[in-house]
């Protein structure tokens, strides 16, 4: 006969102000097997907990149940206390009173009701429980860290100081990401490239640091502590391990005219190229798309010219497969493509620019040497039009819902430096509102402002229209003087909403992350967990969980390092019990369940067994790794014969609850 | 030889009889069959923001319902162009709506948006297309620099128009290529003309509509082309502007040869 204990929490007056608790622990008293019902202010307390323990200790209690927060909170908290008083863990079960009661409901009556129908159906529950041991799997004591900007730099450079090995996939030639392509930081007005380069130059020579640029993660296999990745080192056509970076074939190319994406196409390259001058690996590589010599086969020149003959015509594309312990998430963002604001006349006129444009455009490696002109006709701008949040807070599909965030102040801070620099043009800004919190940023803002005379201007800009004289005319509205604007622009800056790269969505499937629906990662808890992702092993650093600034992604990628670097210090973790498993006496083989499992963990054995008549046969059936398996329990829906089974949320136990709530 | 039903509308024979009659004379050189419907009636113009009055559907719908035989219905006339689109994808998206107009017609089946609408710049663009229509042409436009003026009501609200993009189309300079002219991107293109307040507030009118003869002019058009008769009304009428307006049809009678115009 089972003894069950019944234990109904307060949580102050979080579940008590909505449900009459000392009535739910009576009424569950006199449940099947309910040996004893109490309630407390705060079960999940030092003296909750012991007030379980003891219960179990002096009642010799073969199950538990708890009637308080969602499992999500404190079930661990419980199995512990459990564990300690001598019963098994899994036999503990929690009645969420809170989250899916208290919490929704406002009449204490039909809340107390529902309080009992969960508290019945959990020790309907328990009565099935069966002890469950957990198992162990090693932890591999190597790190990935996916995308090499700022953020992958950062955590990678944390993770190897704790001594542990650490990969870095980048897709681009080089290491730097989006930072590299910025001119100077806001609050401080610091160089970019000087404060980036020397970590960029820190990565590539740390000794458990290997970065793989150039290269996608092509697949993703395994589980926490043991991941096997795959990845894809694209063709550079140069031999990385003989290039010395001279950047002789790039100045010999007579491919010239090939847009520079890292000067956001406002200049040329040649087809063999170093993206710029800091690049980390400095090594070249090949534009297939424009190389003469890999389209028609016809020119060979870098070849001719590359004294350690580091150029290979025939370099395919390498799969490399490595075993992983953690995997560190850092894709980043790039601003979203204008092609649908055409009333800022983004696509028809050239000094109509995004602001990561007008970085490089005001940057000394950049296509003017750091001189502010206009790309139509290469004359210094007097009058300049910055317009913000274009597509971000946007209530259509067009943009983005959400704040970008970095843009207030990156704007303030180009408005200040060309009012530093160029102190004979007038800058206007057009905003929704300012948004500047953060250390040191409204002050930033205000100096903007109030030193260097910038016009902000609370409105938006309706329409830009590119004039016969080479002016553009930028159509405004000022909300607080009530009245329609003309300005007559040589220049308008569009701040471009920024949303996560396009290579996330399929690395998310890859990883068997969430992400929310535009596509940023979705955290384990937006407050508590904040760099981890829902998937164990799996970390979030920088943009790609949502837009932020420099010194808030480098704090995140620290904090996802740390969280990595917990994970590999140990030597093995302990497994999930609660997964599936076949029955493979009723199982038929019809890869039903194979089918269904996301995570590949169900796998095909042919087995012999006695049949009835004594003969033997042999038949195809399932088995679950049970270090792979998640137990989502997709399997165990889509079996027709009923063979697969998860631990700890039976089918019986299942029906159990359900007989228990329509009883 | 391809047939739609051509609805001309009532500016078409009172102001617009030019728009109506090249479009007519092209499309027959073009191989394009036009059939006018018996019996038409307005296209329900003034109502379309009223879109939860079944009354304001009717018009529209009889005479979508007239081109269900045929390959489509073709309109000319920005505004009736945009009525009838509009009505057309409302009704679609709307069940409760369309029984609703379906019982004050008195139809057997409810009408729920099986016609579909070309406007004549999408016929030449979507069913004749510009480089068969290029290859047809005897007398090319070469050296006019022309004005592509979309006005208000031709390309919004894109969603249902389903047309061109709003803020940067390309459907009139494309066709001004195809019977070879060189078109001439300005600013006010796709801005009101102002056509609507002319009644009410004639200056305001003449602003708005001097502001688009302005900027095409500036930009070194010749002439301007559009394919609203109020637009072409009121931007010769109230711009005090002296450049040509002309319906994009004339020009295209005169590409293929059927007209000659734009030449004084």
């Amino acid at each position: 006969m089972q003894r069950i204990g019944v234990f109904v929490c307060h949580c102050g007056t979080n579940i008590a102000a909505t449900v009459d608790v000392k009535a739910v622990a009576e009424a569950l008293s006199h449940e099947p097997g309910v040996v004893v019902s109490q309630d407390y202010q705060y079960m999940c307390s030092e003296s909750g907990q012991e007030l379980v323990k003891n219960a179990i200790k002096e009642h010799g209690l073969t199950g538990v149940v708890i009637c308080s927060c969602s499992p999500r909170m404190h079930e661990n908290t419980f199995r512990k206390a459990a564990a300690s008083a001598g019963l098994n863990p899994y036999l503990v079960e929690i009645a969420n009173i809170r989250e899916q009661c208290s919490w929704i409901h406002k009449d204490i009556a039909s809340a107390t009701d529902k309080a009992i129908i969960l508290g019945k159906a959990a020790v309907a529950k328990v009565h099935l429980n069966a002890p469950l041991t957990a198992g162990e799997s090693p932890v591999v004591k190597r790190a990935l860290v996916i995308g090499g900007g700022i953020a992958g730099i950062q955590t990678a450079l944390d993770i190897a100081e704790a001594g542990f090995d650490v990969d870095i996939v980048e897709k681009e030639p080089t290491i730097g990401g989006k930072m590299a392509q910025i001119d100077k930081t806001f609050p401080t007005l610091d160089c970019a490239a000087c404060i980036l380069t020397p970590k960029m130059v820190e990565a590539s020579q740390n000794e458990h640091i290997t970065i793989h640029s150039f290269s996608e993660v092509s697949d993703v296999k395994g589980f926490v502590g043991n991941f096997t990745v795959t990845i894809k080192k694209k063709a550079r056509y140069v031999d990385e391990t003989k290039c010395t970076g001279c950047g002789l074939c790039t100045e010999k190319c007579p491919m010239k005219k090939v847009p520079n994406e890292f000067n956001m196409g406002l200049d040329n390259r040649t087809a063999v190229y170093i993206p710029f001058a800091q690049a980390v690996p400095k090594v070249a590589t090949i534009d297939p798309n424009y190389c003469m010599m890999l389209k028609n086969g016809k020119c060979g020149v870098c070849s001719k010219v590359c004294s350690v003959g580091a150029i290979d015509y025939k370099q395919t594309d390498k799969f490399i497969e490595q075993k992983y312990g953690a995997i560190v998430v850092a894709t980043g963002f790039n601003p979203i493509k204008l092609d649908k604001y055409d009333e800022f006349a983004y696509s028809c006129c050239p000094d109509v620019v995004t602001s990561l444009e007008l970085e490089r455009l005001m940057n000394a490696a950049g296509p003017n040497g750091g001189t502010l002109l206009r790309p139509s006709d290469k004359t210094h701008p007097h009058t300049i039009v910055f317009v913000q949040c274009v597509g971000s807070r946007c209530d259509d599909e067009k943009g983005k819902p959400y704040c970008s965030k970095i843009c207030c102040m990156y704007t303030a801070k180009h408005a200040m430096l060309i009012r530093e620099k160029y102190p004979d043009t007038e800058v206007y800004v057009f905003y929704i509102d300012v948004r500047t919190p953060g250390k040191n940023f409204d002050e930033f803002y205000r100096r903007a402002v109030e030193q260097y005379n910038v016009h902000y201007i609370k409105g938006m800009v309706g329409k830009v229209t590119p004039k016969a004289d080479g002016k553009i005319d930028v159509q405004a509205s000022d909300l607080l003087a009530n009245e329609q604007l003309h300005i007559n622009a040589d220049m308008v800056v569009l701040a471009a909403a920024i949303e996560p790269d396009k290579t996330a969505r399929p690395l998310a499937t890859m990883l068997t992350t969430q992400m929310d629906t535009n596509d940023f990662f979705t955290e384990a808890h937006p407050k508590l967990r904040p760099v981890e992702s829902a998937t164990a092993g799996i970390f979030l650093s920088g943009a790609c969980q949502g837009p932020k600034d420099i010194p808030e992604t480098v704090a995140q990628a620290s904090a996802a390092a740390a969280k990595a670097i917990g994970l590999l210090c140990k030597n093995s973790i302990t497994c999930n019990p609660c997964v599936a498993h076949s029955d493979e006496l009723m199982c038929n083989g019809c890869s039903a369940c194979e089918k269904v499992c996301p995570y590949g963990a169900i796998t095909y054995q042919d087995k012999e067994f006695r049949m009835p008549d004594r003969s033997t046969a042999i038949r195809r059936v399932a088995s679950v790794n049970p270090a792979v398996c998640q137990g989502c329990g997709a399997c165990t829906v889509a079996c027709p014969s009923g063979a697969m089974d998860l631990n700890g949320f039976s089918n019986s136990q299942i029906m159990a609850e359900v007989d228990a709530i329509c009883k | 030889m391809q047939t739609f039903t051509y609805y001309p509308g009532c500016t078409l024979r009172t102001k617009a009889k030019d728009l109506d009659a090249y479009a007519r004379a092209s499309a027959e050189a073009l191989g394009i069959g036009l059939i006018e419907p018996e019996n038409w009636q307005c296209c329900g113009g003034a109502y379309t923001s009223a879109t939860n009055e079944p009354a304001t559907k009717l018009s529209a719908v009889r005479t979508l319902m007239a081109a269900k035989e045929t390959e489509g219905l073709v309109t000319v006339c920005s505004a009736c162009h945009n009525v009838i689109k509009q009505t057309n994808y409302d009704i679609s998206r709307n069940e409760a709506m369309a029984v609703k107009v379906q019982r004050y017609l008195e139809l057997d089946e409810a009408y729920t948006g099986e016609t579909k609408v070309y406007h004549y710049l999408e016929l030449l663009r979507d069913v004749v297309g510009f480089d068969n229509l290029k290859a047809k042409v005897v007398n090319p436009l070469k050296g006019k620099k022309i004005a592509a003026y979309y006005g208000c009501l031709l390309l919004r609200p894109s969603k249902a128009l389903a047309m061109d993009d709003p803020e940067n189309p390309s459907i009139m300079e494309d066709f001004i290529r195809a019977i070879g002219g060189t078109p001439v991107i300005y600013a006010q293109r796709n801005e009101c003309c102002g056509g609507y307040i002319t009644l009410e507030d004639k200056a305001q009118a003449a602003k708005r509509s001097n502001a688009v003869m302005s900027s095409a002019e500036s930009m070194g058009a010749d002439m301007i082309i559009t394919a609203c008769p109020l637009c072409l009304y009121n931007l010769k009428k109230n711009s005090g502007s002296s450049l040509p307006v002309y319906y994009f049809t004339e020009l295209l009678a005169e590409a293929l040869g059927l007209k000659e115009v734009g030449n004084e």
